[in-house]
């Protein structure tokens, strides 16, 4: 057993954990925070992506221990404190970019970490930024429309700010939903 | 619709954002694998690593002396309380149905097949017991290739049944085919193969059985399509009395099909929950599903095409083999048959001869992957027009229109004996040229092929129909399928003047929530707000057949649409009574009912809701309540159809496929939901297409699931697709009030042909004639050179 | 799936780590971003008995220059080799080799030192660091030594790191001067390169001076085109000289055939892309 201390959607965590538990499992299973799903065994399907220390990972390939000391964010943590939900959220809503919703979280944390980087991307840029994350329900074409949308939002947002481009990188400070 | 009068918007052809999606993208789910109750334990199941073999001796003792392990079963073990897994559709007289146990106790036939049980106190526990079990295998020879399992001497996947085939089913209808094939002037025949696919939901299955706890009733809860097709079929496998069982289908991540399936892991789960009297869990890993989760399509197609000079089709003779793989599941026999009629597609034409063969392999069970059958069949009939307008040197969309349904002609009775109610492919067709810039593609695709360019351009048409909304009873009852095809909707019109919509479909992506409140909205005249959509669960939802088959609009909402109009006649009476009128003197619009000639005598049907929960004022022999319910049972099948069209570009050094632009014009009918109809048609698309250029699931020759991961099984993402251009058309269907059409396979349905005829068009100068399914690179390089070296004289470009 | 136990060591120096390694033997792997690593665990492939997690030793992470010599930390991730600018300027073929790595979650978390230990010969960062001739720095019990990219790759998944050594850096000449490119071809995607080409050209106006070109997945380890290069040198910097040399691309490998491809195919992809990658690095496209 190793000591893990973790901070998870701004809550702060230690726990005993064996060496190999996953990191997706120490969310899910000891947490109780399963609104990161995992969807395969190969690092294929990005279902489980969620953000470690300012970056996406795949959860199901990080091991707990590996996150000690570290800072997550899961879908579960992405609307702010009063609950609105981050602009991702509300353009996979409203450009009908899930239909079984079982890759969203994926494809949400992984468009957020695309935005990063590319506040701005074609179309393709897009796609390929999404390559780590699969979907079986939508043909993507909503997905990446909701990509633009909620880009187009953020430039919008923060046209009056030039420089806090890395403000919505930030973790919030609080989870929006219970575990189920 | 009576809203029309008020002015208030239709709910039904809105593109109403979904009421599924707040807790979706907030990850407040409900996923089977989310689930968890006190003293929960887990299951791991041990799986054969051989495709054919006999057990001669297994030991689980050592998995019991893991830390954390409770228990450990064989097959042997856990037959005693479970039955054979059922087949539902034994599609012939004398079909082979062979025992099926949950878990092999004497002999394993597919790589997958379980053959022992491990419950521990954690996944991670479970998991490790199983490398602690003993099994020895006495190889037996597999059997893969079902040409060569129906030969004579064969070895058997079941020794028992004393052959490979299940069963042979024949249809020839109109005249004989034979003497209609004297008279063509052109005869094609073309051998086609469906390959195996993984349907891939992205939620892997997942299984949670509770023990009776505070009430009598055993719960399982599982990732399925149909919880109540699941109830009635594990009442009968695990003998646990039907109303003593409660399923539940809580969020479901996809299914395709795959989730239409009642599932060994299913019973296994009751079982050890009886046993033990705890709950359990067992959730399979992407992988694992791949051997234990059904399969898809596998077919060969052989196919004769008679037709004219002048391109007019005389007749159609399909030989099919199917591969059931080693057993047959809920509809696995069926599923190729729901393309039996489907094959003549939308043309006309004097004979047609079709026989299936289902053939048993020692690979996982095949059954319905999204469109089951009408695939197989649209594949079929589209990749034959286009290889008659070749043969024939003519345009493929003007090959198509000489024999096509008229939209003058409907409703039409096809030569294989469905009757479409509705159509226009004239107009369908007309549109997605226009949309497609065909005539300037067409003329790009020559000046390429003038100028020897190595990236050749290639369009692909598919103008496709399918029969779905299943099903009418009694035609169900003449292909000897084991159940009826109503669906079942009940409303509850709640004391404050909410609404309760209950259906026996069992969404898992659909959107049925949203599409069900906009239904009910309309008819009751009530916000679309303040309806709720319930289902997925027995004890809510007594009745139901689920979802599947694109039947749950057309079957499942009209259900709905039909409740609430009885809703609305039960109400109409006791307004009648509020405001001292008769019925027929009573107008409803905008959910209000006013007395004709005096407007402002008038009751809200929420008035009148609240008015029944009181009964204070009811009259003698009215029975309180206004809720309702119906159960409908189609009269007819559901036509969708649509045209297709495809632009690849093909490089012909290294066999990439592009695809540069792909336009659908769909019609489904009557729209509820343009934003959901258009999703539904985009993810069709993306499966279709996956079918066409990346997806195969390839068996070695000892029957080991070659493409055994997600790494091996090309799932495209969005990097591997293209934008789609869709439109639609509408013609309403005549066979029910929604005048709606399914659209939930529709695109996977159309988009195959459309792409591997783009591709067999692009090469086709070339000499290339076809290329098997998936067209990969390397397929249409040896196709290239294949035909360079067939057609020297040609020399190479 | 479940990955079975180990046990898990977190050494805060090389040192520690080798040591570590040394007393484990065969039975230890060590743990960098774990982007291969973790599948293989989580599939029951391996068994290793000691996880020695190297991600936190400091000084492992980032790239300098030394003289001529772009030096790239074990550590450092795809994405920030990607992104490096020292990288993009020095040896700019090994940040496009490394763009086309996985997907970009895979890429934060996965190093240029776990992909050249791990070795996989369908690997796009192995062909480019062999197309760059770089020298991979190894420490062991006894210091450092330094490994010619040519030598480093023995076999299928095999390297020239010894069971107590750790891959602590690699050394690239700058290639200012070489024109680059890295063309890969893959079924989709996600998926590995059927056959990839990293290609380095140098020209001096109408001829080619030098070029060198790292093949993926065209045998059991990464490998150059030799008679490809040879035929190269000197030639006209034009289409027909460089498709002429490009047919010799695939002399000398030892490609398989597997589920994505024949090795028939994949020779004749490794000509093909090789003219297309070279005609790109030479700036004839």
């Amino acid at each position: 057993m190793t000591r893990i201390s973790v901070k998870v959607d701004g809550t702060a965590y230690e726990d005993e954990v064996e060496p190999r538990l996953l990191l997706v499992h120490y969310l899910r299973d000891r947490l109780g925070l399963t609104g990161t799903p995992v969807g395969c065994d190969t690092t294929n399907c990005g279902a489980c992506m969620v953000d470690l220390d300012g970056k996406s990972v795949k959860s199901c390939s990080v091991l707990a221990v590996q996150a000690d000391g570290g800072e997550v964010t899961t879908i579960q943590g992405l609307a702010s404190a009063d609950g609105e939900w981050h602009p991702l959220q509300r353009a996979f809503h409203e450009q009908h970019a899930l239909q079984c919703g079982f890759c969203t979280p994926g494809m949400i944390m992984a468009a957020r970490d695309l935005l990063r980087e590319n506040p701005d991307p074609t179309p393709e840029e897009v796609r390929e930024g999404l390559e780590g994350n699969l979907c079986r329900c939508t043909g993507y074409m909503n997905i990446v429309r909701a990509v633009l949308a909620a880009a187009a939002e953020e430039r919008r947002h923060q046209a009056p700010e030039p420089g806090a481009v890395a403000e919505h990188a930030e973790p919030s400070t609080a989870g929006s939903g219970a575990p189920v | 619709m009576t809203d029309q009068l008020t002015g208030r918007e239709p709910e039904v052809g809105r593109a109403r954002v979904r009421k599924e999606d707040a807790r979706l993208v907030t990850g407040r789910t409900n996923w089977t694998d989310n689930i968890t109750v006190p003293g929960l334990l887990h299951i791991a199941i041990l799986r054969s690593p051989m495709a054919h073999a006999r057990i001669e001796r297994i030991d689980v003792t050592p998995a019991l002396e893991r830390p954390g392990v409770v228990a450990a079963y064989t097959g042997r073990d856990l037959a005693e309380g479970l039955g054979s897994l059922p087949c539902a559709w034994p599609v012939t007289e004398d079909i082979v149905l062979p025992e099926h146990p949950p878990v092999a106790v004497d002999e394993v036939r597919h790589t997958g097949d379980p053959v022992a049980v491990v419950v521990a106190r954690d996944r991670y526990a479970a998991a490790d017991a199983l490398e602690a079990i003993d099994v020895d295998y006495e190889p037996l020879p597999p059997v893969l290739n079902m040409e060569a399992a129906l030969a004579e001497g064969s070895p058997l996947v079941h020794a028992d049944k004393g052959t490979n085939r299940c069963y042979t089913w024949p249809l020839a209808t109109g005249e004989d085919y034979a003497t209609v094939r004297e008279r063509a002037d052109v005869v094609l025949r073309r051998r086609f193969v469906q390959q195996r696919l993984i349907p891939n939901a992205m939620e892997p299955r997942a299984v949670v059985a509770v023990p009776p706890d505070t009430s009598d009733q055993y719960t399982l809860y599982s990732a399925t399509q149909i919880p109540h097709i699941v109830r009635v079929m594990m009442a009968v496998v695990t003998g646990i009395p039907e109303h003593r069982l409660r399923v539940v289908a809580p969020d479901v991540g996809g299914g395709f099909g795959s989730k239409l399936q009642v599932y060994g892991e299913e019973a296994i789960g009751l079982a050890v929950a009886r046993k033990l009297g705890r709950p359990v869990k067992w959730t399979e890993s992407r992988s694992e599903g791949y051997l234990a989760t059904h399969h898809g399509r596998d077919q060969i197609q052989d196919l004769e095409l008679a037709a004219t000079r002048d391109g007019r089709l005389l007749g159609l003779k399909v030989d099919l083999l199917a591969d059931m793989g080693a057993y047959l599941m809920i509809v696995t026999p069926g599923v190729p048959l729901l393309g039996a009629f489907m094959f003549p597609g939308i043309y006309k034409m004097d004979a047609y001869d079709f026989t299936c063969t289902g053939v048993f392999t020692t690979k996982t069970p095949t059954d319905a992957y999204r469109g089951a059958g009408r695939p197989e069949a649209t594949f079929a009939i589209e990749r034959m027009m286009d290889e008659l307008a070749a043969e024939l040197g003519m345009d493929s969309v003007e090959v198509r229109r000489r024999n096509w349904i008229g939209h003058d002609e409907f409703p039409y009775t096809t030569i294989g004996g469905l009757t479409y109610d509705s159509g226009n492919y004239e107009s369908a067709t007309d549109k997605a040229l226009a949309l497609f810039g065909y005539d300037d593609l067409r003329s790009e695709q020559r000046k390429r092929e003038e100028r020897g360019d190595p990236v050749r351009l290639g369009i692909g048409v598919s103008t496709y129909t399918e029969m779905c909304g299943l099903a009418p009873s009694r035609i169900l009852r003449d292909l000897r399928y084991g159940a009826g095809g109503w669906e079942a909707a009940s409303i509850r019109m709640l004391p404050t003047g909410k609404v309760e919509v209950l259906t026996g479909t069992s969404p898992h992506g659909q959107g049925h929530v949203t599409s069900w409140s906009q239904i009910a909205a309309d008819v009751l005249g009530v916000p679309f707000e303040d309806v709720e959509v319930l289902h997925g669960d027995t004890r809510t939802v007594p009745q139901g057949m689920d979802t599947y088959g694109s039947r749950s609009l057309v079957v499942g909402g009209v259900a709905v649409h039909r409740a609430a109009r009885k809703v609305v006649d039960k109400a109409r009476k006791v307004a009648a009574h509020l405001l001292e009128a008769s019925e027929d003197d009573l107008d409803f619009a905008d959910g209000v009912f006013s007395v004709k000639g005096s407007p402002d005598a008038h009751k809200t049907i929420q008035e009148v809701a609240f008015a029944t929960f009181t009964s204070h004022d009811l009259p003698d022999g009215l029975e309180p309540t206004i809720n309702a319910e119906h159960v409908e049972d189609p009269e007819a099948f559901s036509y969708p159809h649509g045209t297709h069209l495809c632009a690849v570009e093909v490089d012909t050094e290294t066999g990439r496929v592009r695809i540069r632009s792909y336009v659908c014009v769909d019609d489904v009918g009557k729209v509820v939901n343009p934003m959901i109809v258009e999703g539904q048609v985009h993810g069709g698309l993306a499966q279709g297409i996956a079918q066409a250029l990346f997806e195969e699931a390839v068996y070695d020759e000892e029957g080991n699931l070659v493409s055994g991961t997600m790494a091996d099984y090309l799932v495209p993402c969005a990097a591997d697709l293209p934008d789609f251009l869709t439109d639609r058309t509408e013609t309403p269907a005549t066979t029910n009030p929604l005048g709606v059409k399914g659209v939930g396979e529709a695109g996977t349905i159309a988009s195959t042909p459309a792409v591997v005829n783009a591709v067999v068009d692009a090469l086709r100068p070339l000499g290339v004639t076809d290329v098997r399914m998936p067209c990969t690179p390397e397929r249409i390089w040896r196709a290239l050179r294949d035909a360079r070296s067939a057609r020297p004289e040609e020399g190479s470009s | 799936m479940i990955p079975a136990s180990f046990e898990y060591a977190r050494p805060r120096t090389v040192e520690e780590a080798v040591g570590q390694l040394a007393l484990a033997g065969e039975e230890a792997k060590v743990l960098a971003g774990g982007q291969s690593l973790l599948p293989i665990l989580r599939m029951r492939l391996a068994f290793p008995e000691l996880l020695v997690d190297v991600g936190r030793i400091p000084g492992l992470r980032g790239v300098r220059t030394d003289g001529d010599t772009l030096v790239i930390g074990a550590l450092t991730s795809h994405h920030d080799v990607v992104h490096d600018p020292l990288v993009r300027r020095h040896a700019g073929l090994l940040a496009a080799a490394t763009a086309t790595v996985a997907d970009p979650a895979v890429r934060h978390r996965g190093t240029i030192g776990g992909s050249l230990a791990h070795a996989d010969p369908a690997g796009d960062v192995p062909a480019a660091v062999l197309a760059l001739d770089a020298e991979l720095v190894v420490q062991g019990p006894d210091g450092r030594r330094s490994v010619p990219a040519r030598e480093f790759f023995t076999d299928y998944l095999q390297t020239a790191l010894r069971p107590d050594e750790l891959l602590v850096e690699v050394r690239v000449p700058k290639a200012d001067a070489w024109g680059f490119h890295y063309e890969k071809f893959q079924l989709s995607a996600q998926a590995w390169a059927v056959v990839g080409v990293a290609a380095l050209v140098r020209r001096d106006d109408g001829r080619i001076v030098e070029s060198r070109v790292g093949l993926s997945n065209m045998g059991p380890t990464p490998v150059r085109a030799t008679a490809c290069e040879e035929a190269l040198a000197g030639a006209d910097a034009a289409p027909d000289a460089v498709a002429s040399a490009a047919d010799s691309a695939a002399e000398g490998t030892r490609p398989a055939s597997d589920l994505s491809a024949s090795a028939e195919y994949r020779e004749h992809l490794a000509r093909v892309l090789t003219r297309r990658a070279v005609l790109a690095a030479a700036d004839l496209t």
